[in-house]
């Protein structure tokens, strides 16, 4: 019987909140379609990348992997690739958002 | 409780089928509330997973011998610890450990990604509901692991002996993790390609996954090993075994991919390569769990054969390997490269050069591992290959390993200039060279040539990782002003991904030192014994000092006292024995303990120059006679006790146990009383300490690389100067550019 009553109440929980996005009866908010969300996100995460490659070619001029010069001419071109990734990011949120209203 | 076990593994399937059509319907009508719901039918399946597989854990803890695997894998004398454990000795609860941790790694994978890469979860959901299904399929339709008996047995067949060992508590579960963890860049890789988002998200996303993969299985490894050195009786830890090499091919591919997966973060490269190589670690982490089950190749490991599940898994592979290959053709434009290597001078090529050879290195083993099978299909003919079969190709690639995990820290990504690289080599090369030098001047390191380039690789190796922390340290204490300690613990704190991975490089090359010095320079001595005798090994005499005896209903064993001397000076006294467990053989009520299950019992010194090792092989055959009159007399009593009124049965059997157990005990004895000569193995390995040293390193820079990089709010200083240098820029055009309507500035947003 103690058996039984585990699985009833274990099915009885999974089935309440498997159903609970089905059942919710909240007004959704519209949110623009997941394409539009999804190159915000490949370009957010570009963009993490980028910071984090910014921040690796410091790290390597401080422990001397890089010269001086050759950081300056890295870095340059990193922020470069960085400011082109921030302008679509702006671009693509700019569509989301308007594609919301 | 059997019954509801079974009920909850039938509703997990089920569960696992609505995920898997709910997440295909959401991805493909676009209506989100199907995909949440499929995500938490993956919370409700690991949910029924977790408490069946506590039901089932239960019922061996309680020794209750109604369910058949406990029968089969367990016994009331069994110590608690592998009571609990025997669970995943059996060929069911291991699957039923599989679901349970699939379903939970996808819960985890699947909560963590919830709100990001929303066009890939569906398909990656849909992926780990898959093998969810199959391997829940597996325990519903043939394995069951709730199937029961009216047997009414108050004893189990017991643990088998080899698997009484700590290490075997984690082994299985680290590597089940591992392989399972395995999945989830796999699931990805699916959905990336399935719903053509092949950037570097999912890598991102799936990263952490990865890398806990790696360590999981590494350490799981690292447990089979020590296991086999400790336990087996043959002296090493490696044996080239196809269920050891079947967990080692995906580790090596799965370090392949974490490499290479930062060449696709930050430079948009290797997109083919590097879903080719996350869906070729998820096929051979199937491979690995289907070896370890189906008996196609001889293996100490493996479970007993099923063929229901051979033709299961064979099924299930070619499915993977043929949909991976269409994945990767059908979205070959998607996966262009957006960048070329700028330099054979850079982290990137040093990268793209390790995962070759890594890579290869996994192939060579598939090949070797395999070639068994694949001669006997063409041939006809059967044949068997070892450890020697492996090294000439092995050992010249991980020394290449080496060499390079001692490069790539000192290397720049996208280029560096010769001048630079010199500054950056002198240290090391210094290093590894010195090493050579004085291993040749000082010792006959020379002897054995590959192990001795490896040392010098090594040193390499670990002074580069020397070299970074010290330069690093030193950058960060002149910055912040604090002690080297303190700006030590910061460095690596600020940058756990970078030096998390250098201290796994030092990890791996303290193990390979250990691994080249106890493989090429073991010193290895058979001898036969009588107490008091001494053989000679290494410069270190061994004598045996006097036999040991221990004997229980449960467990009869012989070992033997050791003095270790060198020079004349005591260096240890060990103790080795063999036990011997009864078979079920009511024939032999004597003997049985003689034809059952043996392990042994192994004597070690370990240090950080030396280990010095020693088992006991016992020589029983001046026994045969006693046992075999005291097989006749146990049976004849016996048979007189049955024939006996029922009434008299119970008092007199019991009389007839405790003879029989009184003969054991005497039988024993002679072995001390009487003693005769036995066969020890006795080996000295120089170093070999520095493989558990180096795993434990490497495992403590793999937990150190693990937890996610810093959110964006935290990167104020890279985004203050990144704004400027972007207001600097509109001030040489000519004044600011005017910000589009809605927008909002990259400092304002990144601060």
């Amino acid at each position: 019987m103690a058996g039984y009553l585990l699985v009833l109440a274990v099915v009885g929980f999974a089935v309440y909140i498997v159903s609970a996005p089905l059942r919710s009866a909240r007004a959704r908010r519209r949110t623009a379609p997941d394409g539009l969300l999804e190159s915000v996100a490949e370009l957010e995460a570009a963009r993490d990348a980028k910071y984090l490659e910014i921040t690796d070619a410091e790290l390597d001029l401080r422990t001397g992997k890089l010269s001086p010069d050759d950081h300056r001419s890295l870095d340059r071109a990193l922020r470069a690739e960085a400011i082109e990734i921030l302008h679509r990011l702006d671009a693509a949120r700019a569509r989301a958002a308007a594609d919301e209203r | 409780m059997a019954t509801a076990g079974r009920l909850l593994l039938i509703l997990a399937l089920i569960g696992a089928v609505y995920g898997l059509c709910a997440s295909l319907y959401g991805a493909r009508s676009g209506a989100r509330e199907w995909v949440d719901s499929g995500r938490r039918a993956m919370y409700s399946v690991a949910l029924i997973a977790v408490v069946a597989f506590v039901i089932l854990d239960v019922a061996f803890i309680t020794s209750d011998f109604s369910y058949d695997i406990v029968a089969s894998g367990s016994s009331t004398t069994t110590p608690l610890a592998y009571r609990a454990a025997a669970v995943w000795s059996t060929q069911q609860g291991s699957l039923l450990l599989w679901v349970m941790l699939m379903s939970l790694w996808a819960s985890l994978a699947l909560f963590v990604t919830r709100r990001r890469v929303r066009e890939i979860v569906p398909y990656a959901q849909a992926t780990m509901f898959a093998f969810t299904i199959f391997f829940a399929g597996l325990c519903v339709l043939f394995a069951n692991p709730f199937a029961t008996n009216d047997a009414h047995l108050t004893e189990g067949a017991g643990l088998d002996p080899l698997l009484r060992h700590v290490t075997m508590l984690m082994h299985p579960p680290m590597v089940y993790s591992g392989y399972t963890l395995l999945l989830v860049p796999f699931s990805f890789g699916v959905g990336a390609l399935l719903a053509n988002r092949v950037g570097a998200e999912w890598l991102q996303v799936t990263r952490r996954f990865a890398l806990a993969a790696w360590l999981c299985l590494g350490i799981g490894i690292m447990l089979g090993a020590r296991w086999s050195y400790t336990e087996l009786g043959w002296g090493g830890y490696w044996a080239w075994d196809p269920v050891e090499n079947a967990a080692l091919m995906p580790w090596l591919c799965a370090t392949a991919f974490i490499h290479s997966m930062m060449i696709q973060e930050k430079r948009g490269m290797l997109k083919v390569w590097n879903a080719s190589l996350v869906l070729a670690t998820g096929c051979l982490a199937i491979v690995g769990t289907f070896l370890v089950r189906s008996g196609i190749l001889s293996s100490i490991h493996a479970f007993v054969s099923d063929p229901t599940l051979n033709v299961s898994f064979v099924s299930l592979i070619s499915v993977m390997v043929i949909g991976s290959i269409a994945l990767v053709v059908f979205r070959r434009d998607s996966l262009r490269t957006e960048a070329r290597l700028d330099s054979l001078l850079s982290r990137e090529a040093v990268f793209l050069f390790q995962n070759l050879v890594l890579v290869a290195l996994a192939a060579v083993i598939f090949w070797i591992t395999f070639f068994p099978l694949i001669s006997e299909a063409i041939t006809g003919t059967e044949v068997s290959v070892g450890p020697p079969a492996f090294r000439p190709f092995v050992v010249p690639l991980a020394l290449i390993v080496v060499l390079l995990s001692g490069i790539g820290p000192i290397i720049a990504w996208r280029r560096v200039t010769a001048a630079r690289l010199r500054r950056n080599f002198a240290f090391p090369v210094a290093v590894g060279t010195t090493t050579l030098v004085v291993l040749a001047v000082a010792t006959d390191a020379t002897a054995h040539l590959l192990a001795w380039v490896m040392f010098g690789c090594a040193a390499f190796a670990i002074a580069t990782v020397g070299q970074e922390l010290a330069r690093g340290t030193r950058a960060r204490a002149a910055m912040t002003g604090a002690a080297a300690p303190v700006a030590l613990l910061g460095l690596v704190r600020r940058n756990r991904r970078r030096y998390g991975g250098y201290i796994v490089h030092l990890g791996f090359a303290l193990a390979m030192i250990g691994v080249a010095a106890s493989t090429s320079f073991q010193h290895q001595r058979y001898a036969f014994l009588r107490p008091g005798q001494s053989a000679q090994v290494d410069g270190y005499t061994v004598r045996y000092v006097r036999p040991t005896v221990s004997a229980t209903a449960q467990r009869l064993s012989f070992g033997a006292v050791l003095d270790v001397t060198r020079g004349g000076r005591h260096v240890t006294t060990m103790q080795t024995s063999y036990g011997l467990y009864p078979a079920q053989d009511p024939m032999h009520p004597i003997g049985r303990f003689f034809n059952g299950s043996q392990e042994s019992e192994v004597a070690l010194d370990s240090g950080p120059l030396r280990d010095i090792w020693a088992v006991i092989h016992p020589n029983v055959t001046p026994l045969q006679g006693l046992i075999a009159r005291g097989d006749q007399l146990v049976s004849r009593l016996l048979l007189q006790v049955s024939s006996l009124p029922a009434s008299q049965q119970p008092a007199e059997l019991n009389l007839a146990y405790a003879l029989r157990d009184q003969l054991i005990r005497v039988l024993a004895q002679r072995f001390v009383t009487h003693p005769w000569a036995s066969q020890f193995l006795f080996e000295v390995s120089p170093l070999v300490m520095w493989l558990w040293v180096g795993a434990i390193v490497a495992a403590l820079g793999g937990l150190i690389a693990l937890p996610p990089l810093r959110p964006v709010r935290r990167r104020a200083g890279a985004a203050r100067r990144l704004a400027s240098a972007v207001d600097a820029q509109d001030l040489a055009a000519g004044g600011k550019a005017p910000q589009p309507a809605g927008l909002v500035s990259p400092e304002r947003e990144l601060v």
